[in-house]
């Protein structure tokens, strides 16, 4: 017991179990609220519609999608190496599944007399659980665009295989700035920090890294050079069809939905309310998931707007320009905070 | 210095002896810098600017709001001279028609695919107001490339081009379009576009 109550597991097995299951039905009902606001936005910036003829407003759209996905033929290429073709689908939505379960929806909460934290796990090594498990995921996408047998596929995988471990440094730094003010690793540690003064404010431009990184690592645009439709045909993803290309496609969004998460955890201050108002623990959850929508609304309108990069500004952008920056806030990050204590 | 006109700007004066020229662009050039501005700071600031410029773009398309026709439902309105099926007519008032399958029409037809058969208007069976009428009038639709010819050649106004645009069917056959179909008052599908729409 000692052991686990430093790593945060203070709670009995039976409420981590509802909690999982909770977090996860939440997370699975999250993605088609997201694909059908994805398309539906995008259509808007466009001067379109967007989907309106499955259900009102088009809001059985995803189901229709999810639905017409999962009733088709199982097939794979013959150069395929069968089982791993079978297991990348899954590395992908099992790496986002896991990250999901790190963000912290509120703050501890009293229920029926209970103590329940309102997230997954609240472990105290946060981030490097997050970007541990980004690791993973990316054997998802690597395992999967090689297996494939098809060159499109195993190019869409290099790209992602480098453009997940540059940006992924830079990520990491982006928030090395934050662990040093905030002085804890855990997730909930940071929020509660942030009780002064939300982290975007202080370090705007880990934040602008961080966001511009996850960008990256969620191979959105404008870093989707892994699919890159017009000269990859999908990328990693080509040979997939039915539901693994719908656990591709689920975990994908999901993993938009991690960093939005994580961004709203470390700079957007949680589940806290601006201008000092201390709601009821209830309302926790609402805060979050709307700070997580505003940074999923910017994800949808810097793909409407942003052109795909070239391989070569990918890599130099990266390499040139983020990661300088993060580290340059990171080192001035480091003598403020020693300076200051 | 003051007899220059306030159009040209004036030249700085040079004391070498060659003259430096400066290229002062005119009101009405538009400049465009097409290479990356120079130096880091200013680079980097530039890509910002050029983003947040791009990104109040789109969002302005938001605030618009779509453009898109929900084409089943709202129809583009045509055009008066929307050239669409053919229709036959008959005079207003004693309800004959008013082809008298002379063929002009389908000599006129560049892609053949009128077809007109003519017969003689009998005192009983007065069909159309001249001495013949069109026994069979024929528009195979599937071949027309409404060019309106046909229109053009009528002397008597009796063909004429409709609106209607809406003619795909399961079958060739049944786009052949027979001369009870063409003179029928056509269902009006297709919205009219008004004076200056």
């Amino acid at each position: 017991m000692s052991v686990l109550a430093l790593v945060g597991y203070y709670e009995p097995w039976w409420i981590q179990i509802i909690k999982a299951i909770v977090i996860f039905a939440v997370g699975l009902q999250l993605v088609p609220v997201v694909l059908i606001a994805e398309r539906k936005l995008l259509g808007r910036f466009q001067g379109r519609y967007g989907p309106n003829r499955v259900g009102p407003y088009g809001a059985m759209q995803p189901l229709a999608d999810i639905l017409k996905l999962l009733t088709k033929e199982q097939f794979r290429p013959t150069t395929s190496v069968g089982f791993l073709f079978a297991l990348a689908p899954l590395v992908s939505i099992l790496t986002a599944v896991a990250a999901f379960a790190i963000i912290p929806f509120g703050d501890t909460q009293d229920i029926f007399g209970t103590k329940v934290g309102l997230y997954g796990v609240d472990v105290s090594i946060g981030p490097l659980y997050l970007f541990a498990f980004g690791a993973v995921a990316f054997y998802g996408i690597m395992l999967g665009g090689w297996s494939s047998g098809s060159k499109y596929s195993f190019l869409g995988a290099m790209r992602g295989a480098a453009q997940l471990i540059s940006y992924e440094v830079s990520q990491g730094l982006a928030l090395v700035g934050v662990i040093m003010t905030a002085g804890t690793l855990s997730l909930t540690g940071i929020v509660h920090a942030q009780g002064g003064m939300w982290y975007v404010v202080p370090q705007f431009f880990g934040f602008l890294v961080f966001l511009v990184a996850g960008f990256a690592e969620t191979n959105r645009a404008p870093f989707d050079l892994t699919e890159a439709d017009a000269e990859l045909v999908g990328g990693y993803n080509t040979e997939f069809g039915g539901g693994r290309f719908a656990s591709y496609y689920f975990a994908e969004y999901l993993n938009v939905l991690v960093v939005a998460g994580i961004t709203t955890t470390v700079f957007l201050g949680g589940w806290l309310m601006p201008f000092g108002i201390h709601p009821p623990g209830w309302v926790d959850p609402i805060v979050v998931l709307a700070k997580m929508s505003l940074i999923t609304f910017l994800f949808i309108w810097v793909r409407a707007t942003l052109p795909r990069l070239r391989y070569d500004q990918l890599m130099s952008f990266g390499w040139k320009v983020l990661l300088p920056l993060a580290t340059l806030n990171t080192l001035v990050t480091a003598i403020l905070v020693v300076a200051t204590h | 210095m003051s007899d220059q006109t306030p159009a040209q700007a004036p030249l700085p004066a040079s004391e070498s002896p060659v003259e430096v020229r400066r290229w002062a662009p005119e009101k009405d050039v538009i400049e465009v810098q097409r290479s990356p501005a120079p130096g880091a700071a200013r680079s980097a600031w530039r890509a910002f600017r050029e983003t947040a410029r791009g990104l109040k773009t789109t969002l302005a398309r938001v605030v618009e709001g779509p453009v898109t026709m929900q084409y089943p439902e709202e129809k583009v309105p045509v055009y008066p001279r929307f050239r669409g099926r053919h229709k036959l007519h008959r005079f207003e008032d004693t309800g004959l028609e008013k082809c008298v399958g002379c063929s002009l029409c389908a000599a006129a037809c560049p892609a053949d695919c009128i077809r007109v058969v003519a017969a003689e208007n009998t005192p009983e069976n007065r069909v159309s107001a001249g001495e013949r009428y069109a026994a069979v009038y024929e528009i195979n639709l599937s071949r027309c490339i409404f060019c309106g010819y046909c229109e053009v050649a009528c002397p008597f106004d009796a063909i004429t081009m409709g609106h209607d645009y809406e003619l795909s069917d399961y079958d060739r056959s049944d786009l052949i379009f027979t001369k009870e179909m063409l003179l029928a008052e056509p269902l009006e599908r297709t919205p009219l576009r008004n004076e200056g729409e």
